[in-house]
């Protein structure tokens, strides 16, 4: 253990300069740079809200805040997962070289988007003064779903990041199920409608959708964050991170042989 | 376990001819070695490495068609490099040379055996692996810095250093991508060499360059010896290696054919390969 805790001190620094350079390089050759990452949610927002609002008829003031909370965590799930994955076969032609503790690419891409999506928060404020939509003491319960979303992207991450230097095609099964999970969690539609028609327990059984809904009531619906919801959503992130972990540390090795 | 067909010699003071001072050795000082390769095998599994997706994975699997085809890259290779020495690692291609100086700087983990290195490793196996080709020079001596384990603080206060050695100051904040090679070899060895290490690893990196970077290099590289630099290069060029190194090992197919000074093994080298 301590020589791990050795190793990651010695390369704490390059772990930094990875996740700045994800920052920097992202939008370095675009004209607005930076701040798409505050221009690309609202304009997604808006899209949402045209479309679902004015066809489904929603008069429902706070709905464009309600669709900006799941967009934006979900926003973060899809780039720091899909990061992850290409992060080692991204990264061959250095790992073939030089030696860097290979759990350094999944991570810096995880946190690199983590950075972009505290930033891109900035977003609820005028959409929140638009929508009437205030904070209140709830708001101190952000810690939960803000930390929880971290936790959950790096344990599938990390177990995404092991698989695909396998398989390859897991890239492209990847994005069939982001696809998936976004119609499952109630982004841009309310989750009571569904659970009419019976079919509810989508909602059980997507972890992503609890954290949106945690995320929810601290911001919107101005109440005590669902125990049970969280605790299962933590449950779920914390064995994905010892599968994941476990699996990268086992397999690691071998990516050399694969890439 | 095996035969181990190799044949050493006893080093010993008159052997230390090469082109410069010598420095006592750790073998001669009787210390520990500082580069431990003890029955180092690399298997690499052939028929595995053409599935690569899970369709073809699924297939085979239920054909039974998924065996190993076993390829020993290195097999039984023992030997210690100590403090001061300058070892050759010679052989035609595919002996393993390379994936020897892979298991060395820990890129490879050897599937047999082990391998013990006392201290900094720097591994010249390709000048500028950690480079972005969107980052200026600037920004990759940071990256390619902290790739090599090197801190923010060090690198700041080398960073002059740097790029007086690389002779780069007018270029260092275009991107990379717009640099020659030869720029771009020249700012990863400067980086790389900025700090003494302990272990020097070569991979045929100084045939790379134009001559005035090549001499540049080269003296950069023998300053180091007079400190005590333990030295491990790959070459092609007999030359280089009589020039530079005082030991060497001789490397085919996988299996070490020979060890000891250059010039025995320079000339095992000729008689094995070069008699026609």
């Amino acid at each position: 253990m301590k020589t791990y805790i050795a190793n990651f001190k010695k390369y704490r620094f390059l772990l930094w300069e990875l996740v700045k350079k994800d920052i920097k390089l992202k939008y370095r050759r675009s004209y607005l740079g930076l701040i798409w990452t505050l221009l690309e949610p609202l304009l997604t927002m808006m899209v949402l809200y045209i479309v679902f609002s004015k066809l489904y008829g929603k008069s429902d003031k706070t709905f464009p805040f309600y669709i900006l909370t799941g967009r934006l965590l979900y926003t973060y799930f899809s780039n720091a997962t899909k990061g992850a994955l290409t992060s080692i076969s991204d990264n061959s032609g250095m790992i073939k070289k030089v030696y860097v503790p290979k759990y350094m690419y999944p991570l810096s891409s995880i946190l690199s988007n983590y950075i972009i999506f505290l930033l891109s928060l900035i977003d609820l404020i005028p959409v929140g003064l638009l929508c009437h939509v205030y904070p209140t003491k709830h708001l101190v319960q952000i810690i939960a779903p803000l930390g929880l979303i971290l936790l959950m992207a790096f344990g599938i991450g990390m177990f995404l990041a092991t698989a695909q230097v396998f398989f390859r095609d897991i890239e492209y099964l990847w994005t069939v199920a982001l696809m998936l999970i976004m119609y499952c969690s109630a982004i841009f539609y309310s989750p009571s409608r569904v659970v009419k028609t019976g079919y509810g327990w989508i909602f059980k059984l997507n972890p992503l959708y609890m954290v949106i809904e945690n995320f929810r009531s601290c911001l919107l619906y101005h109440k005590r964050i669902d125990f049970t919801v969280f605790f299962t959503a933590l449950a779920f992130s914390v064995v994905m991170t010892v599968l994941g972990t476990w699996l990268f540390y086992k397999k690691q090795d071998e990516f050399i042989l694969h890439i | 376990m095996g035969k181990k067909p190799f044949i050493s010699v006893n080093y010993n003071d008159e052997v230390a001819q090469g082109n410069h001072e010598t420095v006592a050795t750790g073998r001669m000082k009787g210390q520990k070695p500082v580069v431990e390769v003890k029955n180092v095998g690399i298997l690499f599994n052939l028929a595995q490495n053409k599935v690569d997706n899970l369709k073809e994975f699924v297939i085979k699997w239920m054909t039974k068609e998924l065996h190993f085809q076993e390829f020993w890259a290195l097999r039984n290779v023992t030997f210690n490099v100590y403090r001061g020495e300058r070892l050759g690692i010679v052989g035609l291609n595919g002996a393993g040379k390379s994936t020897l100086l892979k298991v060395v700087s820990g890129v490879l983990k050897a599937s047999e055996g082990e391998v013990k290195v006392k201290g900094r490793i720097a591994p010249l196996l390709e000048l500028g692996a950690g480079f972005d080709p969107e980052y200026t020079g600037r920004e990759n001596i940071y990256l390619y810095g902290a790739v090599l384990g090197f801190s923010k603080k060090f690198l700041d206060s080398k960073y002059d250093e740097i790029v007086e050695f690389s002779e780069l100051a007018k270029f260092i904040d275009v991107p990379l991508k717009n640099y020659s090679s030869g720029m771009k070899a020249r700012l990863g060895f400067a980086i790389a060499t900025i700090v003494e290490p302990d272990v020097l690893i070569l991979d045929e990196v100084l045939s790379v360059g134009d001559a005035k970077f090549r001499k540049k290099s080269m003296n950069k590289i023998i300053g180091m010896f007079d400190k005590g630099v333990t030295v491990l290069f790959v070459s092609h060029s007999i030359d280089q290696v009589l020039a530079i190194c005082d030991r060497a090992i001789l490397l085919d197919k996988g299996q070490l054919i020979a060890e000891g000074t250059a010039e025995e093994i320079a000339q095992m080298y000729n008689d094995r390969y070069l008699q026609a």
